[in-house]
C-alpha cells in the first residue's frame, strides 16, 4: 500500500472522554457529537437546537473551550476532555452557576441553560471577575428567546462573585 | 434532528496525506478543517462529499509564525479566535484581529479556522435554505438548478462573499500558499477569487490552502467594519477594510476592501488612489467615500435593502478613514450597525 494513502473510514472506533469517564464507541463517522452524546451516550443535558451553529444550545466544552457539539465530529476529538452540563455538578452538589440561576430564575423553558451554563464556566475559568460586557460577549453565540438575557447575565455574576470569595476564603486557610 | 448525510473520512496526519486523498477521490472529496462552513451545508444539502478529507491533525497548518517587522505566516488551521486575540495582530494588523473577532460567535471562532473563512462558501437567500425549502422554489443554478434566482436572466451565479477576513487580508497586501500534488505556489490573496458565486475560488481542487502571509506591517494603519443585523452570528452584509500608510497627515499608501458586494472581495481602487500623495481632510474623506461606494453593487440576496448596503458603504468608509487618520472615532476599529 502506499505509505501516502490513509484509508477511509465509514464506522470508527472511538475512544472518548466525556465528564472525565472514557467511553469505546463503535460510531459512524457521520454522527456529531451530539447525536453521540444523547442517543449513544444517554447524555441528553446537551440539547439540539438549530443544529446548524446559528444558535449556540448544544454547546459543550472541548478541554475547556466552549464549541459547538452539533458541528462536532467524534472522530476529532479523540483524546480531547469533553465536559457536558452533567459534569457540571460535583458530588451531588450544584456548580456555584446551577445554584445561581436557580436562585434568580435564570431559567425559564431551561432548553439554552445547559449551552449558557458551560459557556459562563468557560469563561469564570478564565477571568475570576468579568465586567458585564465581558459575560455579554462571552455569551453571544447563546441564543435564549425567554428570559431577556438580564437575568442570566445576573446570575452569572452572582456566580462568579461566590467562587471568587470561595477561592479567597480557601487561599486563606 | 437535522442529520448529516453519511461520508467516509480521511484524517490526514500530513500534507502530503491530504493532497494523495483529494487526488484519489478527486470530485467526490472535500476538505475540512473547523468544519463550522462545510458541515451545515452538508446538512442542507447544499454540500454532497462522499469522502471528507481532516486537515486537523495536520500540525503544520496551525499557528502563527514571524513578526510584525518581517511579515506574519499564519497557518491556515489557525482558529479565529486564535487570530482574534493574537497580540501582533491586534496591534500591528488591527483589519485582520478585528475581522476575525467579529465572526459569527465566540463557539464558532473556537472552531473555525482562519483558512476556512478566507474560503468560506459564498451566500444567497436562495442557497442557503434547507433542502425541502430549495426543492420548493424551484432550486437555483449554485445547487441542483439552472437559473439564478436574484437575477433570473443572468447567465451567472450572484451568490455573495462573505468572509469577513478576505477583504481585512486584502487591504492588508496578504498572500495565500496553496500545496497541491503537483507542487505550491504563493499567490496574492486578491487572486484567489472569481467574481462568480459557484466558481468562487480561483483554486485547483487538489490545492490546499496552508497559510496565509501577511507583509511587514511597515507603517500601514488598518480598519474594519461590518455591516449586520445583530451584533453576533450574522455573516456580513457589507464588510469594509481600509489600510493605509500615512506621513504626518498625507497618505502614502491605500487600499480600500469592499466585502459581501459581490461574488469575490472588491477592490474600490480609484478610491484609494485619490487618497494618494493627499493630507486626510474631512473634505477628502467625503469625495473618497462617494468614489467607493461606486463599485459597491450589493444585490437584493442577503439580509437589508441592497440600496442601504450600498449607502452605508459610504459611510463606513468614511468611519475607518476618520479612524485611520485619528479623526475622531478613537483610532480604533469597532463593529458599527449604521
Amino acid at each position: 500500500m502506499n505509505p501516502q494513502t490513509v484509508e477511509p473510514r465509514m464506522k470508527a472506533r472511538i475512544a472518548l472522554s466525556v465528564n472525565d469517564q472514557p467511553h469505546e464507541l463503535l460510531v459512524p463517522v457521520h454522527k456529531t457529537l451530539l447525536e453521540v452524546l444523547r442517543e449513544d451516550l444517554g447524555l441528553t443535558g446537551t440539547k439540539h437546537g438549530c443544529e446548524l451553529g446559528e444558535c449556540g444550545t448544544c454547546t459543550v466544552l472541548v478541554d475547556g473551550e466552549p464549541v459547538l457539539s452539533c458541528l462536532a465530529l467524534p472522530v476529532e476529538l479523540e483524546g480531547r476532555r469533553i465536559t457536558t452540563v452533567e459534569g457540571l455538578a460535583e458530588g451531588g452538589r450544584l456548580h456555584p452557576l446551577q445554584q445561581a440561576f436557580a436562585e434568580l430564575g435564570a431559567a425559564q423553558c431551561g432548553y439554552c441553560t445547559p449551552g449558557v451554563l458551560l459557556t459562563a464556566q468557560a469563561l469564570l475559568a478564565a477571568e475570576a471577575l468579568p465586567p458585564r460586557d465581558r459575560i455579554r460577549e462571552a455569551l453571544a453565540g447563546n441564543l435564549c428567546r425567554c428570559t431577556g438575557y438580564t437575568k442570566i447575565l445576573d446570575a452569572v455574576e452572582l456566580a462568579a462573585l461566590r467562587l471568587s470569595r470561595g477561592a479567597r476564603a480557601g487561599a486563606g486557610r | 434532528m437535522m442529520r448529516l448525510p453519511p461520508f467516509t473520512y480521511v484524517a490526514a496526519r500530513t500534507l502530503a496525506e491530504a493532497a494523495a486523498a483529494l487526488a484519489e477521490h478527486g470530485a467526490d472529496a472535500m476538505l475540512v478543517a473547523g468544519g463550522t462552513d462545510l458541515y451545515p451545508n452538508m446538512k442542507r444539502r447544499q454540500f454532497e462529499p462522499k469522502v471528507l478529507v481532516g486537515l486537523r491533525g495536520i500540525r503544520e497548518l496551525a499557528g502563527v509564525r514571524g513578526s510584525a517587522r518581517e511579515g506574519l505566516t499564519l497557518g491556515a488551521g489557525t482558529t479565529l479566535a486564535a487570530v482574534a486575540a493574537h497580540r501582533e495582530i491586534v496591534t500591528h494588523y488591527p483589519a485582520l484581529a478585528t475581522a476575525a473577532g467579529l465572526v459569527s460567535s465566540p463557539q464558532l471562532r473556537n472552531m473555525g479556522t482562519l483558512g476556512g473563512n478566507v474560503c468560506v462558501d459564498t451566500r444567497c437567500n436562495y442557497y442557503n435554505q434547507s433542502f425541502e425549502w430549495r426543492r420548493a422554489i424551484g432550486f437555483c443554478m449554485k445547487k441542483d438548478g439552472d437559473v439564478c434566482l436574484v437575477a433570473p436572466g443572468s447567465p451567472r451565479c450572484w451568490a455573495v462573499s462573505s468572509s469577513d477576513t478576505a477583504p481585512a487580508l486584502v487591504s492588508l497586501g496578504a498572500a495565500v500558499r496553496l500545496v497541491g500534488g503537483g507542487g505550491e505556489r504563493t499567490v496574492p490573496l486578491a487572486a484567489l477569487y472569481h467574481d462568480d458565486g459557484i466558481e468562487y475560488l480561483a483554486k485547483r481542487r487538489d490545492e490546499i490552502v496552508t497559510d496565509i502571509l501577511l507583509p511587514p506591517v511597515d507603517g500601514w494603519r488598518s480598519a474594519y467594519l461590518k455591516l449586520r443585523r445583530r451584533g453576533s452570528f450574522d455573516f456580513p452584509v457589507l464588510g469594509v477594510a481600509v489600510a493605509a500608510r500615512l506621513e504626518g497627515a498625507v497618505v502614502r499608501d491605500a487600499r480600500i476592501v469592499l466585502g459581501a458586494v459581490a461574488s469575490r472581495p472588491r477592490l474600490a481602487e480609484k478610491a484609494a488612489a485619490a487618497l494618494v500623495g493627499r493630507r486626510l481632510t474631512p473634505e477628502l474623506i467625503a469625495a473618497v467615500a462617494e468614489l467607493a461606494a461606486g463599485p459597491s453593487k450589493p444585490l437584493d440576496n442577503t439580509d437589508f435593502t441592497h440600496p442601504y448596503r450600498k449607502k452605508v458603504t459610504r459611510v463606513f468608509v468614511a468611519r475607518a478613514l476618520r479612524a485611520l487618520g485619528g479623526l475622531g472615532d478613537a483610532g480604533r476599529a469597532v463593529e458599527a450597525i449604521a
